[in-house]
């Protein structure tokens, strides 16, 4: 791969310059307007090829080399079995993939469509006018997205704790008897893990969707208040359907973070009680890297991998075309 | 609605969602200030504040070590992936060529790709190689997955440039290089800097891949370091919390200083990707 450039470089230099030079004259400017800023053809491949060849030794191979790695049974060490779809066939029928994927349902609900609606509102109700100390309030609300997963996961396991922040907060409402270990319990990990997610996510949809709403011209709300429309109304009419483009990266961005979840998970829980937390990200992490099992954790990293690829394209096609 | 009450209950929505923002962190620094064998509970803040928890963790967790592996990193990444996401967007912005738009698609490939997917192939490769345990080991494979968003990005700058520059420069006789150089980096500025401060983010909070990639523990990143931190020393709350704090510290510094930015090139940068 890396020498297909230099190959090109002494060989089509010649030839592709002086092609260049003796036709800039004649081709009218309309035809090379994106073309020609920068003469021969073979000038493109030489500014593409640095990236061509990180992209392909660190993305592309290791993509092909993982969809390799499903079709054979392999401890990472030994030989390897050819076995076909065998470990697909095998993680397909795996309680813990069908637990994982049901956990990234509720991933996605806590991580993608509470924070989305949070910030929808959030929006319609602060982004009318502006508002004095709105940069302090920025800046606040968008710490989480800057902050390291895994320090989030460390601040919040003291949230969780038995004698952490929640209970107290639960005391001093009244409710005498909270000292639940929160990521402990089989019942509430999940959820409480989730809302992590709610929590780092909903202040970036809101800045998204401030920043929509600062677009959308104002003629349209001034119509809709003529019609008569109150401020739900307005919202369902006006904000909701100017805001199209944002809700569509919120909700793919946010989704994409749902299905991808790893560091958190890692921190806080490590998958437990049990596997009452368990996503596939650590799956795939736990079946390479600490189970033994590099073929089945491959499939586990291919589906995931397609499920990803659908999903964003499923919902960017969906967003679009009710236009 | 009177629009003195309009004003009040905006900023009651907004105190709320601030006070739930800053909780956790709060409670982590109350906590890490406790002195040891103190029962913590919750946010409480220390009658008298033990400000060597900081230096303990300090020295216990190595937490100098993973910071010097953490800049090392980003350091070459940062600059690297940032040439090469010029060179590439400029070619794909400005030029035309055959076997352009496949390209281009795989580039956007590589943007959603999960690499919790890849990882598996990095880690057995790269140790064939003898690069794992090596900061090169992860430096590489984060030039690789940072440059596609960043030759997106890049080639949405030059796409918004105007052709005239461009035809004038070389009428004058500039060659592609000179044009870049000369004409277009200068308005180019800005772009770059939003996404060397994206990949300056992304570089320092990456966990997975400095996790598997990098086992020793001499070599560490911060976030690999605070996630074994986590595991080793679950029962010290002070220890850890004081530790989470002295790794996110460089990175949220750098945030607030340059907040304006890093929130407005976050958010074009979700929507433009």
């Amino acid at each position: 791969m890396s020498q297909q450039p230099q190959r090109g470089t002494s060989g089509v230099a010649r030839r592709g310059g002086g092609a260049g030079r003796s036709r800039t004259p004649t081709v009218p400017p309309s035809t090379r307007r994106r073309g020609a800023a920068a003469g021969p053809r073979w000038v493109a491949y030489a500014y593409l090829a640095p990236a061509l060849v990180f992209f392909v030794s660190f993305v592309l191979v290791p993509l092909f080399r993982v969809v390799g790695f499903s079709f054979y049974d392999w401890n990472g060490i030994g030989a390897a079995t050819w076995v076909g779809f065998g470990n697909y066939a095998r993680m397909l029928a795996n309680t813990q993939l069908h637990q994982s994927l049901i956990h990234s349902l509720v991933f996605i609900v806590t991580f993608s469509a509470l924070p989305v609606a949070i910030g929808l509102v959030l929006a319609a109700i602060l982004g009318r006018r502006p508002i004095r100390g709105m940069a302090f309030f920025r800046t606040i609300l968008f710490l989480p997205q800057v902050t390291m997963m895994v320090a989030v996961g460390v601040a919040w396991r003291w949230m969780y704790a038995e004698n952490g922040t929640l209970n107290q907060i639960l005391r001093f409402v009244g409710i005498e008897s909270a000292d639940t270990a929160w990521l402990g319990s089989f019942d509430w990990a999940l959820p409480m893990v989730g809302l992590v997610g709610t929590w780092v996510m909903f202040g970036f949809c809101m800045l998204l969707f401030l920043a929509g709403v600062g677009k959308i011209d104002v003629t349209l709300y001034d119509a809709a208040r003529v019609d008569g429309a109150g401020p739900v109304r307005e919202f369902f009419t006006v904000t909701l359907p100017g805001l199209r483009q944002e809700i569509t990266v919120a909700v793919i961005v946010t989704m994409i973070a749902a299905l991808r979840s790893f560091d958190l998970v890692y921190v806080t829980t490590g998958g437990g009680p049990g596997i009452s937390t368990l996503v596939p990200g650590f799956l795939i992490y736990r079946l390479a890297f600490r189970a033994g099992d590099v073929g089945a954790a491959a499939s586990v990293a291919v589906l995931l991998s397609l499920l990803i690829f659908t999903v964003v394209l499923v919902v960017s096609r969906l967003l679009r075309e009710k236009e | 609605m009177s629009s003195r009450l309009e004003r009040l209950t905006t900023y009651a929505i907004l105190f709320t969602f601030t006070v739930i923002v800053l909780l956790p962190l709060i409670s982590i620094v109350s906590v890490a200030l406790a002195p040891p064998g103190a029962r913590v509970s919750g946010l409480s803040w220390p009658t008298n504040p033990r400000w060597a928890n900081f230096s303990d963790a300090w020295q216990i967790g190595g937490f100098g070590r993973l910071l010097l592996s953490s800049t090392t990193v980003a350091a070459v990444v940062v600059p690297v992936a940032t040439v090469i996401s010029v060179l590439a967007g400029y070619a794909f912005g400005t030029m035309r060529f055959p076997g352009k738009s496949t390209l281009f698609s795989l580039f956007l490939l590589g943007i959603v790709l999960p690499y919790e997917a890849t990882v598996i192939a990095l880690y057995f490769d790269l140790s064939a190689l003898g690069l794992t345990d090596s900061l090169l080991g992860l430096i590489l494979p984060e030039i690789g997955l940072f440059l596609c968003f960043g030759t997106f990005w890049m080639r949405a700058f030059f796409l918004s440039t105007p052709q005239a520059l461009v035809e004038a420069a070389r009428i004058d006789g500039a060659n592609s290089l000179q044009i870049l150089l000369r004409v277009l980096m200068p308005l180019a500025r800005p772009a770059i800097s939003t996404l060397m401060i994206l990949f300056f983010f992304w570089s320092w909070n990456e966990f997975l891949l400095a996790l598997v990639l990098i086992q020793d523990p001499a070599l560490r990143t911060a976030p690999a370091g605070l996630g074994m931190f986590v595991g080793q020393f679950s029962s010290d709350v002070s220890g850890l919390a004081a530790g989470t704090i002295l790794v996110t510290a460089p990175v949220v510094l750098f945030y607030l200083l340059a907040q304006r930015k890093v929130i407005a090139g976050m958010l074009e940068g979700a929507v433009k990707g």
